[in-house]
């Protein structure tokens, strides 16, 4: 994992949200993809990270993301019914619904992390999502919570 | 109480005798007042220093996997033991989850279930007398406990205000499996508000939860007695030990702290009984049934089941719903 501290940034002058987004690689990945090659634009704040299944995103994935600096996690995956291995997203959907609730309980702003379902042929609304999810995350400002501040030996 | 370790004692030492266990566990007396430790008896003597009283807060279904399970590296065939337990409700439910996991085998256990009416939280107890230890506990008639410190000073107390949290809010007095039960059913409370301390905190304002929990995990020292208390924990490799990757930092950051309460409460989804061994086990007092409860909660009222109670419902994430609640969703 790099350190993705690095180059945190403060809100103000020059602070762009960095979001990191977990997509699957039958439909989300391919809903962006989709985005690309239809030359939709969407701001650059997004780092994509490709899992073969939304059910391969371990809910401990969101946390070390949000540890490691990033002020958004963004995870997508099949819509119900349509995942490739028939039912990974409905057994994640259960995880991730915990997850969200547990990370607002100790106090992580709800904000931070979203989920929604792409298919691919979603292009356009996946541009739309990274626009709602990028503009909410700006609103809310640089994350300060749940952030390693010690810097990790490798 | 102790007409119900007479005849626990009496029934242990007659199927030692008679060869329907190897061995035997249950609780004995602890060296420090309020704690008991886990005894395991293998002679019908042995049976004789077996307690069962309102100190006996952990959960022996966490014992189960070891003795059971096919030692790694064992060649031939396996035949685990004989084993005896006593469970009360919770504990009964832990082994009813650790039978659906497949950890432990039915056959190979004799389960006495005893009804149980709460345990001690010594944390509770303790803080009752200020900032001096706990030296001396004493049950009295009537369900009164008195305690004394090292500064002499005593305090008696209703048994019901020192109970775990669990307990208070506890729906299974009585062992939901068992091959004998010994003393009378105690009836469910059913007008007891559950989840109450979970709707109290989920209340406050955000920013105050995050001091709450920062200030809850920064006491942790990672001993991970919380884990070894646990009767899920039976992961041969726990996500907090692992290197590649390393989920939790060896560091004094409080990130790697947090990191590993979520961690911990998020592996006890649709699994944790609230028996509270974890609360009872943590050396530092921390209220790990916060975050227990919270998941509970949720597995409870998302996708309903009665964590335990059954043989056949599988867990609630080893099974979906294509009506699950997507509320949680940005945009479904």
């Amino acid at each position: 994992m790099t350190d993705l501290t690095k180059g945190r940034g403060e809100r103000g002058a020059g602070w762009e949200p960095r979001i990191v987004a977990f997509l699957c690689n039958w439909c989300s990945y391919a809903g962006a993809d989709l985005a690309g090659v239809s030359r939709i634009q969407y701001p650059p704040n997004v780092r994509v990270i490709r899992v073969p299944c939304s059910g391969r995103i371990n809910p401990l994935f969101i946390v070390k993301a949000l540890q490691s600096g990033m002020d958004g996690v963004l995870v997508s995956g099949c819509h119900p019914g349509d995942c490739h291995y028939i039912s990974g997203n409905l057994y994640a959907r259960r995880k991730f619904a915990l997850m969200k609730s547990l990370l607002e309980y100790v106090g992580i702003e709800p904000e931070r992390v979203h989920f929604a379902w792409v298919s691919a042929a979603e292009g356009i609304r996946f541009a739309e999502l990274l626009l709602g999810v990028i503009e909410t995350v700006r609103e809310i400002g640089p994350a300060t919570r749940m952030i390693k501040e010690i810097e990790t030996v490798r | 109480m102790s007409e119900i370790q007479e005849q626990l004692r009496r029934r242990v030492a007659e199927l030692l005798r008679e060869g329907t266990v190897d061995l035997f566990i249950g609780y004995a007396d602890a060296s420090v007042p309020l704690k008991s430790s886990v005894h395991v008896a293998r002679s019908a003597q042995d049976a004789e220093a077996l307690v069962w009283n309102a100190c006996c807060t952990s959960n022996l279904a966490a014992l189960l996997p070891d003795l059971l399970k096919r030692p790694s590296g064992f060649r031939g065939e396996w035949t685990p033991p004989r084993v005896g337990v006593v469970a009360k409700g919770c504990v009964s439910r832990s082994i009813v989850g650790l039978i659906k996991a497949h950890q432990i085998p039915r056959d190979a256990m004799y389960i006495i279930g005893v009804s149980c009416g709460g345990m001690v939280d010594r944390h509770r107890a303790s803080r009752l007398l200020g900032p001096a230890e706990l030296v001396e506990a004493e049950f009295l008639k009537g369900d009164r406990l008195r305690l004394r410190a090292t500064n002499g000073l005593e305090r008696e107390v209703d048994l019901a205000e020192v109970l775990l949290g669990g307990c208070r809010e506890c729906g299974h007095h009585n062992a939901v499996l068992a091959d004998e039960s010994i003393g009378d059913p105690i009836p469910p409370d059913d007008d007891i508000a559950r989840f109450a301390d979970v709707q109290a905190f989920a209340e406050r304002p955000i920013e105050e939860r995050w001091q709450s929990f920062q200030e809850e995990v920064s006491r942790c020292i990672r001993c991970y007695a919380c884990r070894e208390a646990c009767p899920n924990c039976y992961c041969t490799e726990c996500f907090a030990q692992e290197t590649a990757p390393q989920w939790i930092g060896v560091t004094t950051d409080l990130s790697d702290l947090m990191l590993f309460h979520i961690g911990r409460a998020f592996h006890q989804a649709g699994r944790c009984v609230d028996c509270g061994a974890c609360v009872a086990a943590c050396p530092q007092g921390i209220d790990l049934r916060l975050l227990n409860q919270k998941v509970n909660h949720d597995v409870k009222s998302l996708f309903g089941g009665d964590v335990g109670a059954s043989l056949d419902e599988p867990e609630p994430l080893m099974r979906f719903e294509m009506t699950d609640d997507e509320g949680f969703m940005t945009e479904p």
